[in-house]
């Protein structure tokens, strides 16, 4: 008996955030399964873009949960001021850490693939699109953690519950776009392979 | 820690974690690169990747968030016949069972108003509900033996179960892809 009830509430609680991240994810596929010419034209790049969208999901996640509680423990204000020092120094230690790890996993993937002999575009191409996309995506998921947790907050809802899917949904859309984007614009400057 | 909101603070905290499951996703991107061919033959499978990832992932991460706060609470105890325990692994594979055939579907559906699907409907669902029956049962597994880690040595659920279930998922994400799509193709 109880156990049906403790599974019918789990179930309840979870499903609207999955069905959101569904959503997003079948987007990003949608772009990934639409850039076959580009992960072609790029050996190597399929194997990072796991590591790249995981870490849109940690970095932002966390930058979420970091606001969220801040706000909870009355550190930051829940409006936007680009003089807040605790604000500017959440936001650009989730943008540093993003793009370092971007780096460390194409950096990683070239290494890797070289050691087995498999084909894979030239390091600086790689570290070039990943660097591009993490930045970019890093702006973007940034502004939205920034906005959906304060807004949420000021409207009375706990942020907690809204960082998780807001961050997997737009972290998996916004990274693969992203990285289409930055491929093309690398490959435009002739960093091709 | 919270309260240091520094680079150098945020960073310390954060990077050393990060790092390690960044190169548990490059694992991950291994796999997929090992069944690349597959993927760009069959491009609905690409459509597949991102979505099976991210929803075994959330599968992994709530039931690991659910069980670290009953942890905190005390209202869970490590016995099969556990409530909380029993309940949540039943509510995660139940939402495995509604939210797979969707993927499935609505890949194969967008595959096929952009690009034409070269696999069948019914070969997507497949592909897509095995996958999620066997992630929603290896999530809960790998929750129960994290959560079960954190507490023999002391740790608090939260800082290490979370990060390492929602990782390890995004892994067996495309390890069981990857499997299922051998098996049916």
């Amino acid at each position: 008996m109880s156990v049906i009830r403790v599974a019918r509430e789990a179930y309840a609680a979870a499903l609207p955030a999955l069905s959101a991240s569904l959503v997003g994810g079948l987007v990003a596929g949608l772009v990934l399964g639409g850039m076959q010419a580009e992960l072609q034209a790029v050996p190597g790049l399929l194997v990072a873009v796991p590591a790249l969208l995981a870490t849109r999901g940690n970095v932002y996640g966390s930058l979420g949960a970091r606001l969220s509680t801040g706000l909870h423990q009355g550190l930051i204000e829940p409006y936007v001021d680009a003089g807040d020092p605790r604000l500017r120094g959440a936001a650009a230690a989730a943008l540093a850490n993003g793009m370092l790890a971007s780096g460390v996993a194409a950096a990683a993937v070239f290494l890797i693939l070289t050691a087995l002999g498999d084909a894979v575009a030239p390091l600086a191409t790689l570290v070039a699109i990943s660097l591009l996309s993490g930045l970019l995506s890093g702006i973007a998921l940034t502004v939205v953690v920034v906005v959906v947790v304060f807004t949420g907050y000021r409207r009375g809802h706990d942020p907690d519950s809204l960082v998780g899917p807001v961050v997997t949904t737009t972290g998996d859309v916004f990274g693969i776009a992203f990285l289409l984007l930055s491929v093309r614009l690398v490959l435009a400057a002739g960093g091709g392979g | 820690m919270t309260t240091d909101w520094t680079v150098r603070g945020i960073t310390r905290a954060m990077l050393p974690v990060l790092l390690v499951m960044t190169m548990v996703e490059v694992g991950s991107g291994l796999v997929l690169g090992s069944f690349e061919a597959q993927l760009y033959r069959y491009p609905t499978l690409l459509v597949l990747v991102p979505v099976t990832i991210g929803t075994a992932g959330n599968l992994g991460s709530i039931l690991a968030s659910r069980l670290s706060t009953a942890f905190h609470l005390g209202t869970f105890a490590f016995e099969p016949t556990d409530e909380t325990l029993a309940g949540n692994a039943v509510a995660t594979v139940a939402l495995a069972v509604t939210l797979f055939p969707l993927v499935g579907a609505g890949a194969w559906l967008l595959q096929s108003l952009l690009g034409g699907a070269q696999l069948a409907v019914g070969t997507v669902l497949w592909i897509s509900l095995a996958s999620g029956i066997a992630l929603a049962v290896l999530a809960v597994a790998l929750t129960l033996g994290a959560t079960y880690g954190a507490y023999r040595f002391g740790l608090d659920p939260d800082d290490v179960v979370i990060p390492v279930v929602t990782n390890t998922c995004d892994v067996l994400g495309v390890v069981v892809l990857f499997a299922v799509v051998q098996i049916t193709l």
